[in-house]
């Protein structure tokens, strides 16, 4: 009965949060790796795209609100959610015809590109608080729990009650649906594997006929769709906060270069690894250990390895560890 | 036009455009830029060093920026004797015991044969040591954060002159550096970058978090001055005499006075600084870094030792912004951990050295202080620009509300703007490198 308890105790403060936190974690790193398989350049600008998706659909939803759109038991966010998308895919389109292209006709180094997508980061970090100011936005609404800890308690008889908040599942849900659809469309439609084609060798590509272009421009487009997903989840699941998702960026980084740059299998990988390792080390144990430890053996303290204010130093260490033991990611990415 | 007098009238318009906000301002307001403007120049050639002379790609610049202003605290602030004796020499020799840990298990790494052995011995030793670590440090944090806590709860400082700080300031942000350097030069660029990102963050949350070194959340205020008070100079009757003698009126003038102190000592660091910088890049040391820069396979295969020198150049220049940080430290008088925010310490700094030219240190110093007076004077600017915009709308009109109420944000769009701008039209610089 305690091992149980205790598995429950597990599942809801470490393996449901970090698996939830994860996904978030693994479609941001998606477009980070994406745009440096195809675009050769690390995006400082891609926390902020996710805070620019989520406010335009916080903007929709609220809009829908206020007209009685609902979704049921969803939450109506979802339902902005396909405006959210486009609007931010039009601003990635704008500024990579206003900004970037014109790097990537001089066939400028890669590192040049990096600097210019911090004075992007800039403009759009600016541009969302201007819009929605810099506090936190709540948006999330519909049923909040699909197990809540009373029902649990009441059909299992445990002391521990499990609970699954809907944000969590319909994370997971729609994580699934979002990389399955991408590796769909990157492994068996002509459009991706011209994309794939175009990451491996852009001179060949370019001998065989696909347009640099058209790749660039549905990259961005996945790209857009990938962090407006991420950002209104993790804003349904979290809350929204610009400032929040500007400071994503160093997890999102380390998930994409621990899973290895250019590889989407790893940024996927890599966001699970840095989840799971940040929630473990700053989650206080002494709930899980009660269960297990013989009674004078119980812990004083709360059996939290690092406090969570540390979370940051959890993807930097392992980032560090990855980059000097196997330095093109778990998975072989890129390298050069 | 030749470049000497470009670069002069240059020099002459920022400082003119700084000056003309004390007509159209106050003298106080336009003494303020000045003075973050001569720390932002100082941080910008650190920055300039890296970058500019290097190709290292710094996004960590905060991180040494705090751990300079941190010195501040640890030199200039009087003594906790009462903390000290709690649990201060538990404290330190915890953290000495970490650091052996820690050297112990690169020895292991380094000394044992290759296989799952080695693996298992570093982790075991890791994982042992953390716990012990945890055992000997949480007793004596917690007995020196119960002494006083409403007015102390630190270790305080050495109590020395906090002159002295501004040089320890550059040794700390030096030796984080260096650690930093050790682990991650040698790396991809932006592999570079994300590290150094994460070392600021990490920086920042030790300064939130280790109540006993740095008074975390509560902040350490009254940090000692190297320039007399207000109130002293108000009380002193000679001082007094002499500015009614003058014609002014010495409670505003001894503020004034106070700021222009403050101003001499950043502008002999300054200048020191600078000197210095420019005999290193004149001389073959600084022709070297740029040779390494433009072609580091080239400079390799000339005998050049592409990481020593890297890391050089790493530590020098974040020892200049942590230098800049205690200084900035000192301008404030208390150091507020929460406050330090990447965009401002990190990314501004950046936008000051590509604005001004990155390779030329006069271009960083230029770009220091024209960013700064922007970054200060757009937010009123942008308020004019509002209410222009918003002149025919009724007052309580959502949208006028909203956008007075977000002219704030106004800066960041800006910065990114002229950062893009530069970028595109001007990608060397005002001030190009020769």
């Amino acid at each position: 009965m305690d091992f149980l308890n205790a598995l429950v105790a597990l599942a809801n403060f470490v393996l449901i949060p970090a698996t939830a936190y994860g996904a978030q974690l693994a479609l941001g790193a998606l477009g980070v790796t994406l745009i440096y398989g195809i675009l050769r350049f690390s995006n400082f600008a891609h926390g902020d795209t996710m805070a620019f998706g989520a406010m335009i659909t916080i903007l929709v939803t609220w809009a829908m609100q206020a007209n009685g759109i609902s979704a049921g038991p969803l939450p109506t966010a979802l339902l902005a959610l396909p405006v959210g998308i486009v609007a931010t895919a039009a601003l990635l389109l704008g500024t990579d015809r206003a900004i970037y292209a014109f790097y990537r006709e001089q066939r400028a180094k890669p590192v040049v590109l990096v600097i210019v997508s911090m004075g992007v980061m800039f403009m759009m970090n600016g541009l969302v608080r201007f819009v929605i100011g810099p506090d936190d936005q709540n948006f999330f609404d519909g049923e909040r729990f699909i197990i809540s800890a009373r029902t649990f308690r009441n059909m299992t008889g445990l002391d521990e009650g499990l609970v699954i908040k809907s944000t969590q599942g319909i994370t997971i849900v729609t994580a699934i649906i979002v990389v399955a659809v991408l590796f769909w469309f990157l492994n068996r439609t002509r459009t991706g594997k011209s994309m794939r084609a175009y990451s491996d060798n852009e001179d060949l590509a370019l001998l065989s006929g696909i347009n640099p272009e058209r790749v660039v421009a549905i990259t961005w487009i996945i790209v857009a769709a990938l962090a407006t997903v991420a950002g209104v989840l993790y804003g349904l699941d979290k809350s929204f906060k610009p400032f929040t998702y500007f400071q994503l960026l160093l997890p999102i980084f380390a998930s994409a270069i621990v899973g290895g740059l250019g590889n989407p299998l790893g940024a996927i990988v890599g966001g699970f690894v840095i989840a799971f390792s940040e929630v473990t080390v700053t989650y206080a144990w002494k709930k899980v250990l009660i269960y297990l430890a013989p009674e004078q053996w119980e812990p004083d303290g709360l059996v939290q390895l690092l406090s969570t204010d540390y979370k940051f130093a959890v993807s930097f260490v392992i980032l560090v560890i990855v980059l000097l033991f196997r330095p093109t990611g778990i998975f072989a990415g890129r390298v050069g | 036009m030749s470049r000497p007098i470009k670069n002069t009238l240059l020099f002459a318009a920022v400082l003119g455009l700084i000056l003309s906000s004390g007509f159209y301002r106050s003298w106080n307001v336009s003494l303020g830029i000045l003075n973050m403007g001569l720390i932002s120049a100082i941080m910008a050639m650190g920055v300039n060093m890296q970058w500019g002379y290097a190709g290292l790609f710094n996004i960590g610049v905060m991180g040494f920026v705090a751990l300079g202003g941190l010195a501040a605290v640890l030199v200039a602030m009087p003594p906790v004797p009462e903390a000290f004796a709690a649990g201060g020499w538990q404290a330190i020799g915890a953290l000495i015991l970490g650091a052996l840990i820690i050297a112990a298990a690169v020895y292991l790494w380094k000394h044992m044969a290759r296989g799952m052995a080695r693996a298992l011995a570093m982790v075991a030793l890791l994982v042992i040591g953390f716990f012990v670590y945890r055992g000997v440090f949480d007793p004596a944090v917690a007995a020196i954060e119960a002494v006083n806590p409403a007015g102390t709860g630190y270790l305080g400082g050495l109590g020395l002159p906090v002159l002295i700080a501004w040089p320890v300031g550059g040794l700390l942000a030096a030796g984080a550096a260096w650690l930093v350097a050790k682990t991650a030069l040698g790396l991809r660029s932006d592999y570079l970058a994300i590290a150094t990102l994460g070392i600021a963050e990490i920086i920042i949350a030790v300064m939130k978090n280790e109540e006993w070194l740095s008074r975390g959340v509560k902040n350490v205020n009254g940090i000692p001055r190297p320039v007399p008070y207000e109130i002293d100079l108000q009380n002193d009757p000679g001082f007094v005499a002499r500015m009614t003698d003058w014609g002014f009126d010495p409670v505003s003038a001894s503020s004034i006075v106070v700021k222009l102190g403050y101003a001499a000592l950043f502008l002999t660091v300054l200048l020191i600084v600078l000197w210095l910088a420019e005999k290193a890049l004149n001389s073959p040391w600084g022709r070297m870094m740029r040779a390494i820069r433009d072609n580091e396979v080239a400079a390799e295969a000339m005998g050049k030792d592409v990481t020593a020198r890297h890391l050089q150049i790493f530590v020098l220049g974040s020892a200049v912004c942590g230098l800049a940080g205690a200084m900035m430290i000192t301008l404030d008088g208390l150091l507020t951990p929460g406050t330090y925010q990447p965009l401002r310490f990190t990314f501004l700094i950046w936008v000051m050295v590509i604005v001004g030219g990155s390779g030329n240190n006069f271009g960083a110093v230029l770009g220091g202080f024209l960013i700064w007076y922007l970054w200060v004077e757009v937010e009123p600017l942008g308020r004019l620009l509002m209410d222009l915009i918003t002149a025919g709308m009724a007052d309580d009109y959502w949208l006028k509300l909203h956008l007075l109420e977000s002219v704030a944000h106004m800066r960041l769009l800006t910065m990114g703007l002229i950062m893009v701008l530069v970028l595109r039209f001007s990608p060397r610089g005002l001030i190009p490198e020769r």
